[in-house]
């Protein structure tokens, strides 16, 4: 008589598995499929307390905190996919207060017949660019819809950070007179993505920039604590970032088009889908607002950085009741460089 | 970019410039109209406006396929869309246009109905051949440019027996609203519309020559000047205008002779007469109807024809009441003329058809140059 093994599962086939209904039910199911793929990936002390929440001690000064859902559309584009992004995507938006970023939470929404080696490749993702950002992914969650009603899976991260002394850096911060700088070329990631929608398929060598810039901006605080205003321009492009950063400090901007880093294959990219690189998602760039006085000791911390090394001084802030965005032309001319209007690529991000 | 940054250098905008700076008649002024939405959004964009004399004045023409498409087209594709299994592919821009009560294809797409955005015609007769079970309609909005591609796809859709691809032909030609504009009471007794000149059609002309232009240089006496959607090819296309009319003569000339030859792709123009023919008379929006202004498909492709296959009524809706965009189209008013204009009509909320597409005069007007009007 055979003995039956207590307490055995068969693994996870995270070759030809699926995501079915049952990983999301609370049952036995899905703890094997957060024990199997979320822990081991994940791995840290607070996961391993397998709690439903994690626990960490307060650090004292001010805490930042964000959050970001993700619902990129193909979930594997050129440069990366829609798990690293998630964790650069939180992690950067809290870096942009000048904060330190500390944990992050996860949560999935996943359709049922995802294959499972698909969302293992994708987690794997999350766990490199959470681990090399040294920010521990500490909680999670996991939930199945049906199928035909989610697009393979969501990730919704939230991240927490601690804001050092004396960094006071913010969207209503920028005053006429101060410089904008960008962190280097912009408008991969959109194309990046673009390249690879269902009815447009063509072939580029532009790869998507997603990255974890609170290094960066560490290296800029400790060259200029007083940066007035840090921003990561995604969706809807550099331009929508300093619309949004003129209408929040009541300022208008000046742009010059010679001085936009903006790689050559971008270029031609936009030049024949009719797209404007400055309204073309970044997700590895920042902008950032400073006086005038720090402006060059600025863009040097930023060029010997890796993430900055394109770095470069784009324009400043002027006064203008309406708070319009402008831009000298590399033509000669001038015009106003608005809020997207509509959507230019659906679901990049 | 080769082949492109050498028609955007700013240095050689500064020498022409000059040139139209030093060549105008202080004693005039120069009506120069833009006829294509191309060439509309390059003067906006590069800010083409700051490089001009105050006595050179651009005015839009109706050349944005978008915006000349009347709100009963818009609103036949609506309902048409909204026929249960059928999918309908149109061009981006189209999506948002309104028709009646602020509707729009893509509200009727949030609210079910299957709308695809295409960038060609060729995308759809694939979706076609994707959705053999589904009626598939390809919404053919456009000029000369975009045609022949449509008579592509309804011959490819023949040549693979597609029975369930038709288009919705609104397909408009370029000569009949230049036409139209250059007949119209405005210019021609009322005076109430100075018009010294056209920069004619870009990428219309590489299909169709610049041979049609002939006419209206002649029997109109208006000098124009074909020219290239780049911004330097407008410069100098206006230097020529303005040399032209400094001289007295009204002739066809071609800058964008990179692209445009006096007879034009002729295979395209077989193409087109031989899926097409022209209609007796077809609404614009804004110059109301124009006659021989539009294409319909021809009997011997009658099974590829939309407006018979699901029987399109005739529509005419009407456009709000306060919309000047008839007016913008047909030159007769600035978007600032327009009491709508970037109050309750933006880009983000268009109520005229003019503020759809970044061709339209009121939309590149109020994203690149309303800075203009707040100095």
């Amino acid at each position: 008589m055979s003995t039956i093994k207590q307490n055995y599962t068969r693994p996870l086939d995270f070759k030809h598995g699926r995501v079915d209904m049952t990983h999301g039910s609370g049952g036995r199911a899905m703890a094997q499929l957060i024990d199997e793929l979320f822990v081991v990936a994940f791995d840290n002390e607070f996961l391993r307390q397998m709690n439903d929440q994690a626990r960490f001690p307060v650090v004292s000064g001010r805490m930042v905190m964000s959050t970001d859902s993700h619902v990129v559309s193909p979930l594997f584009f050129p440069g990366g996919d829609i798990g690293c992004l998630s964790v650069h995507g939180t992690i950067n938006d809290v870096a942009m207060s000048g904060a330190r970023p500390l944990y992050l939470s996860a949560g999935f929404i996943l359709e049922e017949g995802f294959p499972l080696a698909d969302l293992k490749r994708i987690v794997e993702s999350m766990a490199r660019a959470a681990r090399d950002a040294g920010v521990p992914i500490v909680t999670g969650d996991t939930k199945v819809v049906e199928q035909g009603k989610g697009d393979g899976v969501f990730i919704t991260t939230t991240g927490i950070g601690v804001v050092p002394e004396g960094v006071n850096i913010s969207g209503e911060r920028a005053r006429p007179g101060d410089k904008i700088l960008v962190s280097g070329m912009l408008g991969d990631h959109g194309v990046a993505v673009m390249s690879l929608r269902e009815n447009l398929t063509f072939h580029t060598s532009i790869e998507s920039d997603t990255a974890a810039l609170h290094g960066l901006v560490a290296a800029m605080v400790a060259a200029v604590p007083d940066i007035h205003v840090l921003r990561d321009p995604t969706r809807g492009g550099l331009a929508t970032t300093l619309n949004e950063i003129a209408r929040q400090s009541a300022v208008g901007m000046m742009l010059h088009e010679v001085k936009l880093p903006i790689r050559e294959q971008v270029k031609a990219a936009c030049e024949f889908l009719g797209l404007d690189p400055l309204y073309v998602a970044n997700e590895g760039k920042l902008a950032a607002i400073c006086a005038p006085e720090d402006a060059e000791r600025l863009l040097q911390a930023m060029r010997a950085h890796p993430l900055g090394s394109d770095a470069a001084i784009v324009g400043e802030v002027i006064e203008d009741p309406h708070h319009f965005v402008q831009m000298e032309t590399a033509f000669g001319g001038r015009r106003v460089v608005d809020w997207l209007t509509g959507e230019q690529l659906p679901r990049i991000c | 970019m080769k082949y492109v940054d050498e028609f955007r250098d700013g240095a050689l905008a500064k020498n022409i410039a000059a040139n139209i700076a030093r060549e105008v008649d202080p004693h005039r002024s120069y009506h120069l109209m833009e006829f294509c939405g191309g060439h509309t959004h390059a003067i906006s964009r590069y800010g083409i406006a700051d490089l001009l004399p105050a006595n050179v004045r651009m005015i839009h023409g109706p050349g944005c396929p978008v915006c000349v498409l009347p709100a009963g087209r818009v609103e036949n594709a609506i309902q048409l869309a909204q026929t249960p299994g059928l999918i309908l592919c149109c061009y981006g821009d189209l999506l948002r246009v309104p028709a009646a009560d602020g509707m729009s294809l893509l509200k009727a797409k949030a609210r079910g109905a299957d709308v695809r955005m295409v960038y060609s015609s060729a995308d759809a007769v694939k979706i076609a051949q994707e959705n053999p079970e589904r009626q598939v309609v390809f919404f053919a909005i456009g000029f000369e440019t975009t045609t022949p591609p449509t008579a592509v796809a309804i011959r490819q859709a023949q040549a693979l027996d597609l029975k369930n691809f038709s288009v919705f032909c609104n397909h408009v030609l370029t000569p009949s609203a230049i036409s139209h504009i250059l007949q119209s009471p405005e210019i021609r007794q009322l005076g109430v519309l100075a018009l010294d000149g056209f920069i004619g059609p870009a990428h219309v002309s590489t299909v169709i020559g610049s041979r049609p232009c002939e006419y209206f240089a002649e029997e109109f006496q208006k000098p124009v000047v074909i020219a290239g959607f780049e911004p330097l090819d407008v410069m100098q296309a206006i230097l020529m205008l303005v040399r032209q009319l400094n001289e007295g003569r009204a002739e066809v000339e071609n800058e964008f002779s990179r692209a445009v030859t006096r007879d034009g792709n002729v295979k395209a123009q077989m193409l087109v007469a031989e899926v097409f023919e022209l209609r007796r008379v077809f609404e614009w929006r804004g110059l109301g109807p124009v006659p021989y202004s539009a294409l319909r498909i021809k009997l011997q492709y009658a099974s590829y024809d939309a407006e018979l296959r699901f029987q399109i009524p005739p529509l005419s809706i009407a456009d709000n009441k306060a919309c000047e965009c008839g007016a913008i189209l047909r030159g007769v008013k600035h978007p600032r003329d327009c009491k709508l204009f970037g109050t309750v009509c933006t880009p983000d909320n268009p109520i005229g058809s003019c503020m759809v597409s970044s061709e339209g005069a009121c939309a590149a007007h109020y994203s690149y140059g309303r800075f203009r009007e707040a100095a």
